[in-house]
């Protein structure tokens, strides 16, 4: 054909992976396609069908079924599907059906091979928009992790052993001891009389006592024996649900510092889970090393808890638990270093002059930490502080907390973003005039330096200080484009490398590396540009999963493209938490250079994959935010 | 009726492919007997088995008397498939002035039909792309009126050829009564039988309009879609034809 098809040449230029073609060669396909319309319902391509080209779904919808009838994907406009059977045997595996009126684009099956064969980026890129795949490498990894996916219930051994809130303690302690148990539920019956039917289908749950509270409530004051239970029983119970699961469990006693919790089905107490049950699922697990924090009455001993919390990371690994968890677990063993060592501190220095609030920020903030970590923080002073007054106070404070986290294996940041920088330890008013400038008048410079801030969370103190910030940042961000244009900007100074060829990485402009830094390269971009997005749409959420469903959700993604996302962050974060665990398998130093030498087959594609999304994803981000053009 | 236009020279509605024979004994221009030689299809046969050619022309104007062609777009296919590796665009220079209006249209200016081959060039080509196959077109009175006008220049004689038309094949469905006096109440306008508009409620995409070529591949893509909703592959071409 002599004129190129004007409308499909325009369609491919848009679509990967034909965008990376050069427009000779496109033009080429372009004119060699065969074109047909499906109407809603109807059957494209059949199992066992000889296959004649890549269907590129032009308009409408498909999905694409395995044998067995499951569906195996959905396709809109830009998805193509058939290339499975192009690349083996020619006949169809997966068969596709209209799900909508839908006109295709067949690639024939000899331009298809010729491109494959002579386009890298193409073969690339035909093997990425199997997303599905990535979608089941990640997949698996949850399946894989029980306490991702284990209920409560199956954690609950035996019926709750109860009493009624009428008995004495000594009643309790006969009860206790006979039963072997270390908590027993006090109950009430509906209608607010003590029962004596301790049956629990007629009770209400009215507190819990434990071993602890005996010692602590009872003997220690030296109580009478036959004080009610009521006076020394905990209320107000956090409890869970029996269908919740044994993550979210683990996570409220990790919140509430709790070692029980009552189990209920339909308001009635089920069980009482103990730290001791979760423990089965996770013998070093974080709880372990959160309450040894705690416990710590110096900074030698807390810095002598280092090994554990890496022999927890390990294990968290090891168990196949997702970046979500094991990022948020060790953000709380951060955050509780951070707390107890401004606990000691303030034993030390004595009380705060003004009130303060400390800060984490980055990682941490965003519950995303791993084993290799900087630390970020800064402070927050009551607008009534005289630095001449009271900065000596604050500086000592920041010295103590920053130097207490370096031995605790937080080493210092090397941008200087710490407490102990006067700079970042300033008014709540200054704070304010900081975002204030950065979001009303930005130059890349400063956002360079400050998008640290901009994941900000309080750990001690005023709190409520940093929840200020955040809100007045999320309020404004979002109506500021020139903001938000020079944050994109920044979001793509990183940028993910190309491929990977046998055993080095290839970069765009041919060069060609034997390691990448896969927080570089990987998640920082990632989840820098999703920083972006959740600025545009006002959210204030601040982990990036949570970000990206709130992204999601207000609709300003192309379709698909956060799941997408999603997965392929999944996917970049654990290839750098199981490179690092791999590092303290060995003995070495765990960091973020992953050598492709040392990774699968399957990750190595995998990681190929998360990348194509992820530079796509920058690819987005560059066309909606660029200069200062608004939403 | 399918098959029965009244045409001159032909004194009874024969069915085309009689007619076609008929034609090639009377022809004189060897392009032209040649393509009434390739023959038609029976008005019997299914639809799956008719080779089709999608046609679209631009023009000066809608007069085929005053105004000539400028641009000739034709995609093969058939209920099945559109072939765009075997489409062919050509921009010839219409034997009239070009108008300024028209221009605006379709895009195409002087200076593109300064430099064009006169249609005669082109004609071998045309019609043994023709050969053999149904043309499809969107509103069958341009293509088949400017070519008949434009051959009868070019060599004293005209052309005809069965048509399926898919602007009138939208308009049995659309325009198949008068609007009574509750679609008057109602406001009721009868539905666009344009090309883009009957596209959209098949769901075809949107293809930016005036550019011969693209307007074959929409006619295609349009006619595949009313098979698709509204007959059968099985059915025979008489129903569709004209």
């Amino acid at each position: 054909m002599e004129t190129e098809q004007l409308e499909i040449l325009d369609f491919l230029r848009r679509h990967a992976p034909f965008s990376d073609l050069p427009e000779e060669t496109l033009a080429w396909v372009a004119s060699s396609v065969d074109v047909a319309y499906y109407k809603a319902d109807t059957q494209i391509t059949a199992f066992g069908d000889e296959i004649d080209g890549l269907y590129v779904v032009r308009s409408g919808s498909v999905e694409v079924f395995r044998r067995s009838g499951d569906l195996y994907n959905r396709l809109s406009e830009g998805g193509f599907f058939g290339e499975f059977a192009l690349l083996r045997n020619g006949k169809v595996r997966f068969p596709a059906k209209a799900l909508e009126d839908t006109l295709v684009y067949i690639i024939p099956a000899e331009v298809f091979h010729e491109l494959f064969e002579n386009h890298e980026l193409f073969a690339d890129g035909v093997e990425v928009e199997d997303k599905t795949r990535l979608r089941q490498a990640v997949a698996r990894r949850e399946d894989a992790n029980e306490l991702m996916t284990s209920k409560i219930k199956t954690l609950v051994q035996r019926e709750p052993v109860a009493i009624d809130s009428g008995a004495t303690v000594r009643e309790a302690c006969q009860r206790m001891s006979a039963e072997s148990v270390s908590s027993l539920l006090i109950l009430r019956d509906e209608s607010g009389q003590s029962s004596k039917d301790t049956s629990l289908s007629h009770s209400m749950l009215d507190g819990i006592i434990t071993d602890r509270d005996i010692r602590n409530r009872l003997v220690t004051p030296g109580l009478d024996y036959d004080t009610p239970v009521t006076e020394i029983m905990s209320t107000g119970l956090v409890t869970v649900e029996h269908n919740q699961l044994v993550f979210e469990a683990m996570l409220l006693m990790l919140r509430h510092n709790l070692h029980h919790l009552p189990v209920l089905k339909d308001s009635k107490p089920i069980g009482v889970i103990a730290i001791s049950d979760i423990i089965r699922y996770e013998s070093q697990n974080s709880l372990f090393v959160v309450s040894s924090i705690f416990r710590q009455t110096d900074r030698e001993g807390l810095a002598a808890l280092k090994p554990e919390v890496r022999s927890c990371f390990q294990r968290m690994v090891n168990e196949d638990a997702n970046s979500r968890m094991i990022g948020s677990a060790m953000a709380v063993i951060g955050r509780s270093f951070k707390q107890r060592l401004l606990e000691l501190a303030e034993d030390k220095l004595g009380k705060p002059p003004v009130p303060y609030c400390f800060l984490a920020l980055g990682s941490m903030a965003r519950d995303e930490q791993s084993i290799v970590t900087d630390q970020d923080n800064a402070i927050i002073l009551d607008n009534s502080f005289d630095p001449d007054q009271h900065d000596e106070y604050f500086r000592q404070l920041a010295e103590f907390v920053c130097d207490g986290l370096s031995e605790c294996g937080y080493s210092y940041c090397t941008g200087g973003i710490m407490a102990t920088n006067p700079k970042w330890r300033q008014p709540l008013q200054v704070w304010q005039d900081y975002f204030a400038q950065w979001i009303d008048k930005p130059t890349p410079q400063s956002l360079l330096d400050s998008s640290i801030f901009f994941d900000l969370e309080g750990v001690w103190g005023k709190t409520q200080w940093a929840e200020q910030l955040n809100q007045m940042v999320a309020a404004r961000a979002r109506r500021s484009p020139r903001f938000l244009a020079s944050m994109a900007r920044n979001a793509l100074n990183r940028t993910p490398p190309l491929g990977f060829f046998k055993d080095f990485v290839m970069e765009a402009d041919g060069r060609q590396s034997n390691s990448i830094n896969i927080k570089r390269r990987g998640t920082a971009p990632m989840v820098d540009l999703i920083r972006v997005h959740t600025l545009a749409v006002g959210s204030r959420a601040r982990n990036s999963f949570e970000r990206l469903r709130d992204i999601i959700d207000a609709g300003i993604l192309p379709k698909g493209r956060g799941p997408d996302l999603r997965d392929a962050l999944e996917f970049i974060a654990m290839v750098r938490i199981r490179h690092q665990a791999l590092d303290l398998d060995e003995g070495q130093e765990p960091d973020n250079s992953v050598v492709p030498e040392n990774l699968s087959d399957f990750e190595r594609k995998n990681l190929k994959d998360a990348f194509q999304i992820l530079s796509n994803a920058q690819k987005f981000l560059r066309f909606r935010y660029q200069s200062g053009r608004s939403i | 009726m399918p098959g029965s236009e009244k045409t001159a020279g032909v004194k009874a509605p024969l069915p085309w492919s009689q007619r076609f024979v008929q034609l090639a004994e009377e022809a004189r221009d060897p392009r032209i007997k040649a393509f009434y030689c390739a023959g038609m299809v029976d008005e019997s046969t299914p639809l799956e088995e008719v080779p089709l050619l999608a046609m679209d022309f631009e023009t000066t104007g809608f007069d085929s008397s005053k105004h000539g062609i400028v641009s000739i777009g034709l995609v093969p296919m058939s209920h099945r498939r559109i072939h765009c590796r075997e489409a062919r665009h050509w921009v010839v220079k219409p034997r009239v002035a070009l108008d300024e209006t028209s221009v605006v249209i379709h895009g195409i200016t002087h200076s593109d039909v300064a430099a064009a081959p006169d249609l005669s060039d082109v004609i071998d080509e045309l019609l043994e792309y023709m050969a053999g196959r149904v043309i499809v077109v969107h509103h069958r009175s341009i293509e088949r009126a400017f070519l008949d006008v434009a051959l009868k220049a070019r060599t004293g004689e005209g052309i005809q050829f069965p048509v399926i038309d898919t602007m009138e094949l939208e308009a049995r469905l659309h325009r198949s009564k008068a609007p009574g006096i509750i679609d008057w109440l109602l406001r009721r306008r009868p539905a666009s039988i344009r090309l883009a508009d009957s596209r959209e409620r098949y769901h075809l995409p949107y293809y930016r309009p005036h550019h011969a070529l693209t307007d074959a591949l929409a006619t295609a893509e349009l006619l595949q879609a009313q098979i698709a909703h509204r007959f059968s592959p099985q059915q025979a071409i008489s129903e569709l034809w004209q």
